[in-house]
């Protein structure tokens, strides 16, 4: 019992050192609050992975109703910004300077053929550099052309039947908006930051400042000195959670169709793996510009780069494949992009949240291994 | 009151400890055998890399020795590490003071942590803020309170609960006489008050008379433990203290060091201190060239004599003449004129008055000190004189350039040697030379004139090929110093240039420094060592930015000669200079 209340009485002693120190430090603020508000407002508002407003040159060599009619139904187009071109040079000109990304040209038999042969070509050029970019708006303008061919078709009194028609419907993210995976995504990217390197950086300064030496000689012991050290940056990483979640769902107005419980359970076990990866980086490297240089490498580009927030895990190469799966961020963006869009797919949350648990396992395992009240070891 | 015992309450026994740094292994300890008596203050004295901080460190259970057993408080440290830190209390060199925590919050942290009941803290509390002075600061952050203060704080947290084992690595380097001094009276107090047994490292060797039993350690090796007494005792009847009228206290200082059957010889004021070989005076008919007469006077043995012939292992022939060599062409007859001419300068950072109002000027040859404690304003007036850093306000003449316009001419005549010596540490000897010597613009035949005499006059030609990394810090400070002079400044800047060097290399670089200005170069020296600054011709000390005092060593001293300190030390009389300004500053506030 004496022990207990000891052990009790050096845990939050830690605790309220630690919090306060926190508070006092401008730069843990900024890294846990101002940083996620940052990106998370560049992701939101800034970057976006959406084909809207593409300019496009609509060379019409000869204007009559069809090619008018034809215009018209991309200007309708909220993905389209047609700007109209006498010729095909002035077009290409606009093309080479980029500032259109694709021209759409009718020939001066457009009509003509239309209406003698029943076919007229249209040419179509594509900036290719953005390979992704080039490939939506080649879809774009094929559902323009599709839209207006069937418009013309009623107009000529036909019905235009195809034997087979696509009739697609796109679920969890009807609008197609990327911000609606960006920013859960993002979530995982923000605990990451908060977790694993503000938490690398903090207990690295102890070593740097020669106060680990001192708490080394104190009566505390490795376990109180861990959960002392982590506590309150879990409750500052998900204080991180909560303000990242909350301004998706209410600045950005991204759905969140699972559990909010589930979501805050899956996110702790996340900050811990999170804490668990800065505290061992924190032990290896003892000095705060390593230890934030390694953490930057290891855990917050990995975030970013490897954990499907932005790129798409399945259309990686297989080999790097394969690294995506030590990257802890993975699971946890693909239980975050499940749960906000989709709802809870318990295999889905399930699977991944059992690889988080295993690797918060080794984490905080391997930190306590490595962690010893000595300084040669 | 606590019982007293006998019993040992640290012992080592066999204790060896070996490092590996850069492929090398350093052995920090070798088979150490002492044991540290409960109830008593136990001085451990060594130089720099004397294994001090290793031993510290072992004792408290933070390494692991390669051999040997270590007992404190009869627990087994290796087995048990977790209970020796229980009831040990260790302060280390730098503490671990949170700055962005104030007094009281580092307090609660540590009381926390050493688990001292809510109930006792109030009373615990009062006791250590009155004891250290810090009553009035505590909501001030650790931050900002002074070196000193820190200092004070760590102890505090250490003794939160009074440990029955306290371990102290080097408490009092570069902290100012007055808190070092509050400091040892801390230290006593618990051990009169509570029976507390203390063992406390320093590289100060005039601090080992203070403690009750001295344990002394030199590379590793233990060269002896016991009291202060028992090592200056056998040196009675060795020590003398010589002046000659008509001879200058620097020419007599280098002739008697190079005196047969004499180890040691420094200047004390205006007089000149020697350790001879062997009981009695030797023949000293060599020193007195011409008609000049010597005063001698038997002088009291100090721990500091017998340091000095156990290293040196009672050589009993004089050292070779360090000085001829060293000995640039003169550069004339000493002027009358200020060579450096200071005046009203100030520095601000923000805020705050790293220097505020200093004045002072300095004639040609002459060696000028500042003395100081950390923090006392002393290196940013180095660097303002250097041109390193812009004056905020006053003036600055150096060489009679005014350096605000003249700043890189003013550079080529001055030799600079920054603090911790800035060599470059993966190079060689050799190539540190060639290095500063071509940074400086020495053409070809130039420069490979001054390193052949650098080479010479340091000895340093056996470390040519070394690197620069791993030699020991005393050729460390050789280096620096030959680098600073490769372009024959007349005007030499030495910033803490002996800091962490050990006595023995500091009285080498002194007989170095009166050849330079017996050849008339210009020194202006920075330091914290009390004693060196009777190597001075005139110093200012300084505190918080302001000059208190400018006069020549005697002088000063003299100033505070009374019936309690017939005979002042530098230290009485900086720590009667602090007293003033404090007390002046509450009558002023």
């Amino acid at each position: 019992m004496k022990a207990a209340a000891a052990s009790r009485m050096r845990l939050t002693g830690m605790i309220r050192k630690e919090s306060l120190q926190i508070l006092r430090d401008p730069s843990s603020i900024a890294i846990a609050f101002v940083l996620p508000v940052v990106l998370l407002l560049l992701f939101g508002y800034g970057v976006s992975l959406d084909a809207r407003h593409i300019p496009l040159a609509v060379v019409v060599e000869q204007a009559d109703a069809n090619s008018a009619s034809f215009i018209a139904a991309f200007e309708h187009s909220e993905y389209f910004d047609p700007q109209a071109f006498g010729s095909i040079q002035a077009a290409q000109q606009a093309f080479d300077l980029r500032e259109v990304s694709g021209i759409v040209w009718l020939r001066n038999d457009f009509s003509k053929r239309l209406l003698s042969q029943g076919e007229a070509p249209v040419g179509v050029i594509l900036n290719g550099v953005d390979a992704n970019q080039a490939r939506i708006t080649e879809g774009y303008i094929q559902g323009v052309w599709q839209v207006w061919l069937g418009s013309y078709a009623r107009s000529q009194g036909v019905e235009l039947s195809l034997p087979v028609a696509l009739e697609p419907r796109i679920w969890f993210n009807a609008a197609v908006r990327s911000r609606n995976f960006l920013v859960p995504g993002l979530i995982a990217v923000i605990m990451t930051l908060i977790g694993a390197m503000l938490t690398s950086m903090v207990v690295a300064r102890e070593w740097e400042r020669g106060t680990m030496e001192s708490l080394m000689v104190t009566p505390i012991r490795i376990g109180e000195l861990m959960i002392g050290k982590l506590a309150p940056y879990f409750v500052l990483g998900m204080g991180g959670m909560l303000l990242s979640v909350a301004m998706a769902l209410w600045l950005f107005d991204v759905p969140l169709r699972g559990s909010f419980w589930v979501l805050t359970a899956v996110s702790a076990l996340f900050m811990l793996v999170a804490l668990g990866m800065g505290l061992l980086i924190s032990v290896v490297a003892k000095n705060q510009f390593v230890a934030g240089q390694i953490s930057i490498i290891t855990t917050f580009l990995p975030a970013f780069i490897l954990s499907g927030f932005i790129f798409q895990v399945s259309s990686m190469p297989a080999a790097i494949q394969l690294i995506t799966h030590i990257v802890p961020a993975r699971y946890y963006v693909a239980i975050l992009q499940t749960l906000f869009l989709a709802g809870d797919i318990w295999p889905i949350i399930l699977a991944n949240s059992a690889a988080l648990l295993v690797m918060m396992i080794i984490f905080i395992g391997l930190a306590r291994r490595k962690l010893h009240k000595r300084l040669d070891a | 009151m606590a019982e007293v015992t006998t019993k040992a309450a640290l012992v080592f026994e066999g204790v060896s400890k070996t490092f590996l740094a850069g492929g090398q292994a350093v052995r920090a300890l070798r088979s150490v055998d002492i044991s540290v008596q409960a109830g008593k203050v136990t001085g451990l004295i060594g130089p720099d890399g004397a294994g001090k901080t290793t031993l510290m460190r072992l004792a408290a259970g933070l390494l692991l020795p390669d051999a040997g057993r270590i007992h404190a408080l009869d627990i087994d440290v290796v087995k048990q590490a977790l209970e020796v830190q229980s009831s040990v209390g260790y302060m280390p060199q730098r503490f671990g003071l949170y700055e962005d925590l104030s007094v009281q919050e580092n307090l609660d942290l540590y009381a926390d942590l050493q688990g001292v009941a809510k109930t006792e803290r109030p009373a615990r509390y009062q006791e250590l803020m009155h004891m250290t002075g810090l009553a009035p600061f505590t909501r001030r952050l650790a931050g900002r309170l002074s070196g000193g203060m820190k200092q004070k704080l760590g102890l505090a947290c250490t003794l939160v609960r009074p440990p029955r084992l306290l371990l102290l690595d080097e408490p009092t380097v570069g902290v100012d006489p007055v808190s070092r001094r509050e400091l040892w009276a801390i230290v006593f107090r618990q051990v009169r008050e509570q029976g507390m047994s203390v063992l406390l490292s320093t590289a100060y060797l005039d601090e080992a008379e203070r403690c009750d039993d001295v344990v002394l350690l030199h590379e590793g090796e233990l060269l002896g433990q016991g009291s202060p007494e028992s090592f200056s005792e056998p040196m009675r009847g060795r020590t003398f203290r010589i002046t000659a009228p008509g001879l200058g206290k620097r020419t007599l200082q280098a002739r008697l060091s190079a005196a047969p059957g004499i180890i040691d010889a420094i200047i004390e004021g205006e007089r000149v201190r020697i350790v001879t070989a062997s009981p009695g005076l030797p023949d000293l008919s060599a020193v007195t060239a011409g008609n000049e007469r010597l005063h001698t006077q038997a002088a009291e043995p100090i721990f500091e004599d017998a340091f000095v012939a156990t290293l040196k292992g009672n050589q009993a022939s004089g050292q070779t003449p360090l000085t001829d060599a060293i000995r640039q062409a003169p550069l004339g007859a000493p002027e009358n004129d200020a060579v450096i001419e200071v005046r009203d300068l100030q520095r601000r950072f923000g805020s705050f008055y790293a220097v505020k109002g200093v004045s002072f000027s300095v004639k040609r040859g002459e060696i000028f000190g500042l003395l100081g404690a950390n923090g006392a304003g002393k290196t940013t007036t180095f660097r303002m004189l250097c041109g390193l850093l812009p004056v905020s306000a006053g003036e600055v003449q150096v060489a009679g350039l005014d350096l605000r316009h003249a700043a890189a001419r003013v550079r080529g005549r001055l030799g600079y040697m920054a603090q911790r010596f800035s060599l470059y540490v993966d190079l060689t000897v050799l190539q540190n030379l060639r290095f500063f010597a071509s940074a400086y613009g020495l053409d070809r035949a130039h420069s490979k004139k001054r390193i052949a005499w650098a080479l010479e006059a340091f000895e340093l030609a056996d470390y040519a090929n070394a690197s620069s990394r791993d030699l020991p810090l005393g050729f460390k400070q050789r280096l620096a110093l030959a680098a600073a002079l490769m372009h024959e400044p007349d005007i030499l800047f030495l910033d803490e240039p002996t800091s962490g060097v050990d006595p023995l290399a500091r009285r080498e670089f002194w007989q170095r420094i009166n050849a330079l200005a017996e050849a008339g170069v210009t020194v202006l020296v920075t330091t914290h060592f009390m004693d060196e600054a009777n190597y001075c011709d005139r110093l200012v000390i300084m505190a918080e930015g302001e000059v208190l005092a400018e006069d020549t060593p005697a002088d000063m001293k003299a100033r505070f000669r009374d019936h309690e300190h017939p005979d002042p030390t530098m230290e009485d009389a900086f720590i009667g200079l602090i007293e003033a300004h404090e007390k002046q500053r509450e009558a002023t506030a």
